[in-house]
C-alpha cells in the first residue's frame, strides 16, 4: 500500500534519515498498520463534526502582565553548541 | 522490618507518621534502600537514602516514583529516549511540584517506553523493566517502570501518564491500581508531550484509597496548561462498601469484536460482574458501536500529534546532536535517526504520512470524526448507566519479545483502554483476580476497568473501592 518512494518522501518531511533496511521495513509495517486503520473508511461519517479537543473550553485568557521568564543562561545550559548567548547551527543556506 | 514497612499502604503509613508511630525518614529510607537494589530495571534514576524533604502535611515525606516523562529540575529526564540522555530540565512539572509541596519525596525516575510509545516497556532505550510476577514477562507499558516498582515493593506509589492505556494496561499486568483521570483534571505542564489531546497524568498505587490521595493532591487548574481545569468538588477518601442503586454497563458488542481475549481474562471479568451484583449493583447491556474502531482512530490521531510534538528534537537546543557537516537539514535528519528508536520512528512516519498533503482528510479528518462517534456512544450509554466495565487488557502479562516483531498486535493490547482516552473520560483499572497464562504457569494478574462520565472521579473511585474490598485481591508477586 505504501511504497518505497512514499516512505522516502515522508521521511524527508519528517527530517528522519532512514537506512536502506529501515526503508524496506517501514514500507511493510506502515502498510500493515494502515490496512487496519482503513476499517474506518467504511463508516458513515457524513455530517459528523471532528473532535480535536474533548473538554468544552472556550478561550482561556490571563491578564497580560509581564513576569520573569527562563534566564538566557539557563535556557542555554543544555545546548549542544551554545555560542554568543545563542544556539549555534550550520547555516541553513549552506 | 523494612520489608514490613514496604507492605503498608500509603494511607496507613501517613496515619502512623501522623501518630508518631513511624518516622517519615525511616519509611523513605526503607524504599530508597529497596530501590537501590532494583533488579527489575524499574528505575532510570534513584534518590539516595537520606534525601530529605521540606514540610508538606498531606503526604508526610512519603516516597513517590515518577515516570521519566515528567520534567524534574536538575534531575535527569530522558522520556526513555537516547535523544534526551543526560538531559537536565530547567524546571519541574506541575504534577511533581504539587506532590512535593504536599510533602512527597521523589524516590526515583522510572523506566518507560520511549516517549510513552509502547505497551510493554520494550521500547525503552535503556532496556525493558521486568514484571515482578514473572521476570521473563513484560510489565506492560508505557508506564511499566512505575507499575513494576509499585508491584515489586520498590515504591509505595508512583505516577505515570496515559495516552491510550499507558497507566491502566501496565497496572493490569502488574496487579495494581491505576487511574487515568478525565482529560484536563491534572496539569500537563512539564510532561514531555506525546499526543497532547490525549495525554493525561495519573496515580499508580496498591489501593484505590491511595490513588485518591495522589489524585487529590495533583488535580487542579494550572495557569501553565490552558487545557487544565481540575476536578470540581471534594475528592474524599473513597469509603463505599455497597453498589446499591448503581448501574454498570457491559458492552458485549465491543468485547465481542476484541481479538485474542484470553479465556482466563474473560473468566475473571465475568466473576467481577457477579461481584458487582452481589454488592447490589445492576448489570445492564449498553451499546458502544464505534468503540471497536478506537484503535484505528487512535493510531492516526496519536501519531499525528506525536509527529508534530517530536519535531522539537532537532539537536539544536538540548539533547543529542549528531553532526551534519555544513548542512543543517542533515544535522536534523541524522540527530533524529540516531536519537529515536524504531517505534518512535514508526509513529513519526505514520503521523507525518497521515497529515501529509492528499491524505489529511482520509486519515486525520476521518479519525477525528470517529473520535466524535466514540464519545457520543459513551454519552448515550451514560444516560442509562453510571459506569461501564470492561477487562483492562485482553491478556495477562506476555513474555518479553512475544509481540515485539508485530507492531499491530502490540497496538491491540490497548483495545479496551483507547476508547476512553479518545472520549477524554476517567477510567480506573483494579486487580480482579489471577489467570493462568496461555501455555500454562502460575497465575498472573487480571485488571478490571471501570469508566464513568467526565469529572466524576469521586463516584468512580468510590465504586472501585467497594469492588476492591469485595474482591479482596491479596495476591502479590
Amino acid at each position: 500500500m505504501i511504497d518505497r518512494d512514499q516512505v522516502l518522501h515522508v521521511a524527508r518531511l519528517a527530517r528522519l534519515e532512514l537506512t536502506e533496511p529501515e526503508v524496506e521495513r517501514m514500507a511493510a509495517e506502515l502498510s500493515g498498520i494502515l490496512e487496519h486503520v482503513d476499517r474506518i473508511a467504511a463508516l458513515d461519517l457524513d455530517n459528523v463534526e471532528p473532535t480535536s479537543h474533548v473538554v468544552a473550553l472556550s478561550n482561556v485568557l490571563r491578564p497580560d502582565e509581564p513576569r520573569p521568564s527562563l534566564p538566557r543562561e539557563r535556557a542555554l545550559e543544555q545546548a549542544p553548541d551554545p555560542a554568543d548567548g545563542a544556539f549555534r547551527v550550520p547555516s541553513p543556506q549552506a | 522490618m523494612t520489608a514490613e514497612l514496604r507492605e503498608l499502604t500509603v494511607a496507613e503509613a501517613i496515619r502512623r507518621i501522623d501518630a508518631s508511630e513511624l518516622s517519615a525518614d525511616e519509611y523513605f529510607d526503607a524504599y530508597a534502600e529497596a530501590a537501590a537494589g532494583d533488579d527489575l530495571n524499574a528505575f532510570l534514576w534513584r534518590a539516595e537514602p537520606g534525601a530529605r524533604a521540606g514540610g508538606g502535611e498531606e503526604l508526610r515525606g512519603v516516597p513517590v516514583a515518577v515516570k521519566d516523562l515528567f520534567c524534574t529540575e536538575g534531575i535527569v529526564t530522558t522520556a526513555g529516549s537516547r535523544i534526551l540522555e543526560g538531559y537536565r530540565p530547567p524546571y519541574t512539572a506541575t504534577a511533581v511540584r504539587k506532590l512535593s509541596e504536599a510533602g512527597a519525596r521523589v524516590l526515583g525516575k522510572t523506566n518507560m517506553d520511549e516517549f510513552a510509545m509502547g505497551s510493554s516497556n520494550e521500547n525503552s532505550a535503556f532496556g525493558p523493566a521486568l514484571n515482578p510476577w514473572d521476570r521473563t514477562r513484560v510489565p506492560g507499558g508505557s508506564s511499566g517502570g512505575s507499575t513494576a516498582s509499585v508491584a515489586g515493593r520498590l515504591a509505595p506509589c508512583a505516577i505515570g501518564t496515559d495516552t491510550g492505556g499507558s497507566i491502566r494496561q501496565p497496572a493490569s499486568l502488574c496487579g495494581i491500581v491505576g487511574v487515568k483521570p478525565t482529560y484536563g483534571a491534572i496539569s500537563r505542564y512539564g510532561m514531555v508531550a506525546f499526543a497532547s489531546s490525549l495525554d493525561q497524568c495519573g496515580p499508580l498505587t496498591r489501593t484505590v484509597a491511595d490513588a485518591a490521595l495522589l489524585l487529590r493532591v495533583m488535580q487542579g487548574r494550572d495557569p501553565c496548561d490552558s487545557t487544565s481545569v481540575g476536578i470540581a468538588g471534594e475528592l474524599a477518601a473513597p469509603s463505599a462498601e455497597s453498589l446499591n442503586g448503581l448501574r454498570f454497563g457491559v458492552a458485549r458488542d465491543f468485547s465481542h469484536h476484541a481479538e485474542g481475549v484470553e479465556p482466563g481474562v474473560a473468566e475473571a471479568f465475568e466473576a467481577s460482574l457477579r461481584t458487582i451484583e452481589e454488592l447490589g449493583g445492576e448489570i445492564a447491556e449498553v451499546a458502544l458501536p464505534h468503540a471497536e474502531h478506537g484503535i484505528s482512530a487512535y493510531y492516526v490521531i496519536a501519531p499525528a500529534e506525536a509527529s508534530a510534538n517530536l519535531a522539537r528534537y532537532d539537536g539544536v537546543r538540548y539533547g543529542l546532536r549528531v553532526d551534519g557537516g555544513a548542512d543543517l537539514t542533515a544535522l536534523y535528519e541524522r540527530t533524529r535517526a540516531r536519537g529515536f528508536g524504531d517505534e518512535v520512528k514508526r509513529r513519526v512516519m505514520l503521523g507525518t504520512y497521515a497529515l501529509s498533503s492528499g491524505y489529511y482528510e482520509a486519515y486525520y479528518g476521518r479519525a477525528q470524526r470517529v473520535r466524535t462517534k466514540i464519545a457520543d456512544d459513551f454519552a448515550t450509554a451514560f444516560e442509562t448507566v453510571d459506569f461501564i466495565v470492561t477487562p483492562t487488557s485482553p491478556t495477562v502479562a506476555f513474555e518479553l519479545g512475544a509481540k515485539a516483531a508485530d507492531p499491530l498486535q502490540m497496538y491491540l493490547s490497548d483495545y479496551f483502554t483507547v476508547p476512553m482516552s479518545l472520549a477524554g473520560i476517567p477510567a480506573i483499572s483494579i486487580p480482579c483476580g489471577l489467570a493462568e497464562p496461555p501455555g500454562g504457569g502460575p497465575g498472573l494478574p487480571v485488571g478490571l476497568q471501570l469508566t464513568s462520565p467526565a469529572f466524576t472521579e469521586a463516584k468512580l473511585l468510590d465504586a472501585a473501592h467497594a469492588l476492591e474490598t469485595a474482591i479482596g485481591f491479596a495476591a502479590r508477586p
